[in-house]
């Protein structure tokens, strides 16, 4: 059928997505880099000319911490969220039709509430005065004057929180394509439940696991707003200092700098993904 | 053979979790009680104060207009995109798809910071305009994806049904492949506007002076605890609006 549409028609359909991914995507992203190799000016934008002083600026050791504490912050949250997921998924993929409709329409709701809300609802609910503390102080949970914000614990649990329903979609999508006959056919020869899941479900959806786990380990990376609103001051991650650098300090090539290394540990798993992806299609073909 | 309890009991472990944030803020949202900590009684108040906050209907009256612009326009190339996607097999269209998922996968934070970089280094003024620009951008990919879906479902062979009866391919386009694909274009549309809507972190790098949107309305009451109980009344109709679109773009989505 396609050979009747010629090449030109191709090109047009194409061209406006194409064309403002290209512009608005593809050339900032490089400006990003680009800024990173500029001097800053005043006003917070960018001076004329060309420099090396950002890059040997972000090589502080100040930020080892912060970076150590981005990726154990977003490796937590990753295992902890396809911990969870994994069985809602399984869940959910063998549900009859009506049910799964409604438990993802539950998975989703959540995902596309507002994401400054979810987490105004943890910082009350957590809050000193708030319901959760004084709920668990009253079952001698907790000792009397604890604080419950303000911690990488509070940070990781709002990031569990705000990022689960990133990891149910992949691995529902994965699970709704397993054949659960694999598993009848593991109990029947004898596999307990723990096992058959682990060794028959598990490998079954492993690229379904693989883009949940890039989707939610990616997203973490970035976070600012949570560690912002419930961490303490001392749970800065990456993303609080390019944020810093942009609104605080109004540096922008210092900013850039902080964002294209982000940017270049990020693409690195995508590209990972992509490339599994496509000898998964080959291998299928 | 008995099968475990176990992953239902954790999807309904999972879905309280997910929801009993979101239940206390309802809850509260009528709570006499500043904080919340403990239940003094039902009030409207708060939703009196937040009716009486002009800003707060201002902010949600920019955001509208962003919404809708940006995603009728995401809706427009999102469907083309997808078009071309399912159409077409050439190296143009693995470019196109690569293209049209990465921005799916982009930290918010990184995708604020490189367009206020394209917007400063061009001296393009922060306003309305870059953030409907940025709306645009981030929604494209999800249009397309929902388009995508519904055109996998698509049977083709209408098309040459309705060339071979005459109609030409813009006419067979028009009445045939459009109405059939509606339904997925409006739910790409809804979720382009929930996402809009939502948007906190690429605003906040893009907006500029008298562009506070609600989100941006939101983070700066948070700062003040005199309007958290509003705020509390303004993340109840927000939900409850949430969940109406939710269940509307389901609806859209599976009817055939």
């Amino acid at each position: 059928m396609s050979t009747r549409l010629r090449p030109a028609r191709q090109w047009l359909i194409t061209l406006p997505s194409l064309a403002w991914l290209g512009v608005f995507f593809v050339i900032p992203a490089f400006l990003v880099i680009l800024t990173a190799f500029r001097p800053a000016d005043l006003q917070g934008g960018v001076g004329p000319g060309w420099t090396l002083t950002t890059l040997k600026e972000v090589q502080d050791p100040a930020y080892l911490p912060i970076l150590w504490r981005t990726f154990w912050l977003s490796g937590a949250t990753t295992l902890i969220c396809l911990a969870l997921a994994l069985p809602v998924a399984f869940q959910m993929a063998r549900s009859g039709q009506r049910m799964r409709q409604v438990l993802l329409l539950l998975v989703v709701i959540p995902f596309l509430s507002n994401f400054l809300i979810r987490i105004f609802a943890w910082k009350s609910l957590l809050h000193p005065e708030g319901p959760l503390t004084k709920l668990l102080i009253a079952l001698h949970l907790i000792p009397e004057n604890a604080v419950l914000l303000n911690h990488a614990g509070t940070v990781l649990l709002v990031l569990v929180y705000t990022q689960l329903p990133f990891a149910i979609l992949p691995l529902y999508a994965a699970a709704e394509k397993f054949d659960f006959g694999l598993l009848d056919a593991a109990r029947d020869l004898g596999a307990g439940p723990l096992s058959a899941f682990s060794k028959v479900f598990v490998p079954g959806v492993r690229r379904g696991i693989l883009s949940a786990a890039v989707m939610v380990f990616v997203c973490c990376l970035g976070q600012y707003v949570i560690p912002q609103m419930v961490g303490g001051t001392g749970d800065e991650m990456l993303g609080s200092k390019i944020a810093q650098r942009v609104f605080s300090d109004r540096n922008l090539p210092h900013a850039s700098a902080l964002a294209g290394g982000l940017m270049l540990a990020v693409l690195l798993p995508m590209l990972v993904v992509v490339l599994w992806q496509q000898f998964g299609r080959k291998e299928a073909e | 053979m008995k099968r475990s309890r176990l992953p239902a009991v954790i999807t309904c472990g999972v879905i309280l979790f997910l929801f009993a944030p979101l239940g206390v803020l309802v809850v509260n949202s009528f709570n006499a009680s500043r904080f919340g900590g403990e239940w003094e009684g039902f009030t409207w108040n708060w939703y009196e104060k937040l009716w009486a906050a002009g800003e707060v209907w201002d902010s949600l009256w920019i955001t509208l207009k962003i919404a809708v612009s940006a995603s009728l326009a995401a809706m427009l190339l999102g469907t083309l995109a997808a078009y071309a996607l399912h159409r077409f097999r050439s190296w143009l269209q693995d470019v196109h798809h690569m293209l049209i998922t990465l921005p799916l996968v982009m930290p918010d934070i990184l995708m604020g910071m490189s367009l206020l970089a394209l917007f400063v280094l061009t001296g393009v003024e922060t306003g309305l305009l870059t953030i409907w620009i940025a709306h645009v951008t981030f929604c494209l990919s999800f249009v397309t994806m929902v388009v995508l879906g519904r055109l996998q479902d698509f049977d083709f062979t209408l098309l040459d049904a309705a060339r071979d009866l005459g109609a030409t391919q813009a006419k067979a386009v028009r009445k045939v492949l459009l109405p059939l694909l509606l339904p997925g274009v409006l739910a790409g549309g809804l979720l382009a506007f929930t996402l809009s809507i939502d948007d906190y972190v690429i605003t906040f790098f893009v907006s500029g002076p008298g562009t506070t949107t609600l989100p941006l309305r939101v983070a700066s009451m948070m700062k003040t605890s005199r309007s958290l109980p509003v705020i509390n009344a303004l993340s109840t109709l927000l939900i409850a609006s949430t969940f109406l679109f939710a269940a509307l773009s389901s609806r859209l989505q599976r009817r055939a």
